[in-house]
């Protein structure tokens, strides 16, 4: 399927519960085919976990593969986290964009639907400071736990001295 | 038996200084411990294959630093590991000797302007006896570093120099 | 948490006995994890009950250098230091992302000297994998032979870049140097010493019963787990899954070859195990072979440099290009803001995800096992940490 295809059902299936009890508010928010390489869909945090389940199991998209997340810092105010999923039976991808604000950077876990989300939001968490709701292990990975800080943001500073040991050159 | 085969005729009192005999044992069996951290660990292998072969200098690889003489630094090190290898370095026992491999724990390497992570050199931890530049150095240059550390450690005498 | 009720152990004198759980660090310096790796172990006497591993020893700021940099081009040392056993491809991996970026069409001369240097690349690549991974297990002499096979590669890499591990070789638009005179020649005669080389080495190691003995049936890998956990590469295709990226999300001229994608059959044991892992690496090293030496009859003369600017300004914009290097799948995520420095590069490393997959197949073995199991993951702590 192509991705505009994917969109459209997405919104058939979303919008009709969208503006209904079950919340409030568009789930998903955006869709951009035309003049970019890379096709995206951005959906809303809220809703997220009943989407990404959706992608994984319905028999038209069956995404199980999600092959990268990454963290974003949009400056501005504004975190991100990107989802690029594959389906290994369809060969077909799609991204996924979530964006929150900085003073509240909060997206649902998906380790429930694609296990290597484990590994990859810790990560995120590390560098950017996104909190992950519903992780089952939500700590630093790649810097030392008592690090201060959340390096890939625009507007981090390098600590002066770590334990005792001169940081910069 | 190398040096001494054949040397002497019809002696059997060989009569050398202290130093001399210690150092030339020293020197001659250093055991390195395994510790390689990133790509330099990779030349640091190729130097102990058969091509560059590092067993004819008497370097074997030990996996526990207790049984080590020689600590080759091969690697970026980063602040994480950085209490590590202090760590390490103190379970050496003496005498100890650590050769820094590499731009990266020589000075933190192509890492030193934008490494938030990385240590700007193993010597702010540790002391360091003989640095190989490289990124990463050809098996050749370890060996030459290998080799000044030899003259180093030929150098070395057990009286205790006066201040 | 094991039941000590459940453990009805007596001593000769009718006690009963009872078993507690031990955690045990196989710390970040260790002979066999490849790297600097921290492994906790919490052991139940020898039987593994968990293992959760601490990665972050060689974090080197990757991301945040390839921010900083000035030029788009200044970043490709830094990706070869990423996984350093696999330069060439991963310099191809992100060439690959700033090309489609910049919507230009490379010269077919640099396709074919690409496609030549990534399967050398691969070749080299797995003889370190095997030669470490007979070292884990207690075999010395496969290491021996496995670099000295390898010296000859990084020989026909040394004339034709000048380096012999990090090579900066393959640039955005192309590649730095055209191959020297006399390369062919020496690589034709590469292929064929290293043909005959495979098969004394499957003598030594593949079929030994020590060396089954130590792999079958350990560390099985079912393949819905493979693909829940984003395994790719030949952790995947050991499991039995007919997947390869060269073949099914093609990115250079891999359809004019013609070769076959290895998969895991479970021959020494069942479909998934350390074996299957080991044996898909050690015939996709034939099957480079069959695609170098296709590569190097056809090879057609012309440029190795694309006439784009020395700095370049891709257009605002975001892709994520994927391509195989021995390990799996490595992906780049760039973001271009319109300037002459990326904005965020992310680099989706296969080790990274191939080895979150470990506390799942590690438990129930014993700690020898976990030697095995994580020298057929085939990490580069390098790639992991970044």
């Amino acid at each position: 399927m192509s991705p505009k295809e994917i969109f459209d059902n997405l919104k058939q299936v979303f919008s009709a519960e969208g503006g209904s009890a079950s919340g409030g508010g568009e789930a998903i928010l955006d869709g951009k085919f035309e003049g970019v390489l890379d096709p995206y869909v951005k959906i809303s945090p809220t809703k997220f976990k009943e989407i990404a389940l959706y992608l994984r199991d319905d028999i038209s998209l069956r995404f199980d593969f999600l092959m990268c997340l990454s963290g974003v810092d949009y400056t501005k105010g504004l975190l991100g986290a990107v989802y690029h999923l594959f389906s290994m039976e369809k060969h077909h991808k799609i991204t996924i964009k979530v964006e929150v604000p900085v003073d509240k950077p909060e997206i649902p876990s998906m380790v429930d639907v694609w296990s290597s989300a484990n590994w990859h939001e810790r990560e995120a968490y590390d560098l950017f400071g996104i909190n992950f709701i519903g992780h089952p292990d939500l700590r630093r990975i790649l810097l030392p736990d008592d690090w201060d800080g959340y390096p890939l943001r625009k507007d981090f500073k390098v600590p002066e001295f770590y334990q005792g040991m001169k940081v910069p050159y | 038996m190398g040096l001494l085969d054949k040397q002497f005729n019809n002696s059997n009192i060989i009569i050398t200084s202290l130093d001399s005999l210690l150092n030339w044992a020293r020197l001659s069996s250093l055991w390195q411990m395994q510790f390689g951290l990133a790509c330099c660990a990779i030349e640091m292998m190729a130097a102990a294959a058969s091509h560059y072969d590092f067993d004819r200098f008497g370097v074997i690889p030990r996996a526990t630093p207790r049984q080590s003489d020689v600590m080759i630094v091969a690697g970026t090190v980063t602040l994480k590991m950085a209490t590590r290898i202090k760590r390490l370095y103190d379970q050496m026992s003496e005498p100890r000797y650590v050769i820094s491999m590499g731009s990266c724990s020589n000075c933190g390497g192509p890492y030193w302007e934008h490494g938030y992570h990385v240590l700007k050199g193993v010597d702010r931890v540790i002391p360091v006896d003989v640095y190989v530049p490289g990124c990463p150095p050809r098996p050749e240059a370890l060996m030459e570093g290998l080799i000044k550390l030899q003259e180093k450690i030929r150098s070395e005498s057990m009286i205790k120099k006066s201040a | 948490m094991i039941d000590t009720e459940s453990i009805p152990l007596k001593t000769s004198t009718g006690r009963t006995l009872r078993s507690e759980e031990m955690v045990i660090n196989m710390g970040p310096q260790h002979p066999s994890t490849h790297g600097v790796l921290r492994l906790e172990l919490v052991v139940d006497g020898e039987i593994i009950v968990d293992v959760v591993p601490h990665i972050g020893y060689l974090h080197r700021c990757f991301e945040k250098h390839a921010e900083a940099m000035t030029n788009y081009q200044q970043v490709i040392p830094y990706c070869d230091r990423m996984d350093y056993i696999a330069s060439m491809n991963m310099d191809w991996a992100y060439a690959l992302a700033c090309e489609k970026l910049l919507s230009i069409k490379i010269p077919e001369r640099v396709e074919y000297i690409r496609v030549i240097m990534g399967e050398l690349q691969r070749i080299a690549s797995h003889l370190i994998a095997i030669g470490t991974y007979g070292l884990d297990v207690g075999a010395f002499t496969p290491f021996l032979f496995c670099f000295r096979d390898r010296e000859r590669i990084l020989d026909l890499f040394e004339i034709t870049c000048g380096a012999r591990l990090l090579y900066n070789y393959i640039w955005v638009g192309g590649v730095s140097h055209d191959l020297p005179s006399g390369f062919i020649d020496k690589a034709k005669a590469f292929c064929k010493y290293f043909r005959p080389t495979v098969k004394e080495l499957n003598d030594l190691l593949s079929y030994n019963e020590i060396f089954i003995k130590r792999t079958a049936n350990i560390g099985i890998l079912p393949a819905d787990v493979a693909i829940a956990y984003g395994c790719s590469g030949p952790m995947l295709r050991g499991s039995g899954v007919n997947f390869d990226l060269r073949r099914d999300d093609p990115y250079s001229i891999y359809d004019r070859f013609t070769w076959e994608v290895q998969i895991g059959k479970g021959l020494m044991g069942t479909v998934g195990d350390c074996w299957d892992r080991y044996m898909v690496r050690v015939w996709e090293m034939e099957q480079s072979l069959n695609i170098i030496e296709q590569a190097l009859e056809q090879i057609p003369e012309g440029d190795v440099m694309s006439a784009i600017p020395k700095r370049i300004r891709p257009n605002p914009g975001e892709v994520y290009v994927r391509s195989e290097s021995p390990r799996g799948e490595i992906g780049f995520y760039i973001i271009s803001d319109g300037s002459a420095s990326p904005y965020r590069v992310k680099a989706r490393s296969p080790a990274f995800v191939n080895l979150s997959v470990c506390p799942e197949i590690c438990k129930g073995y014993m700690i020898a096992d976990i030697v095995a199991i994580i020298g057929s993951v085939d990490i580069v702590l390098g790639e992991v940490d970044r």
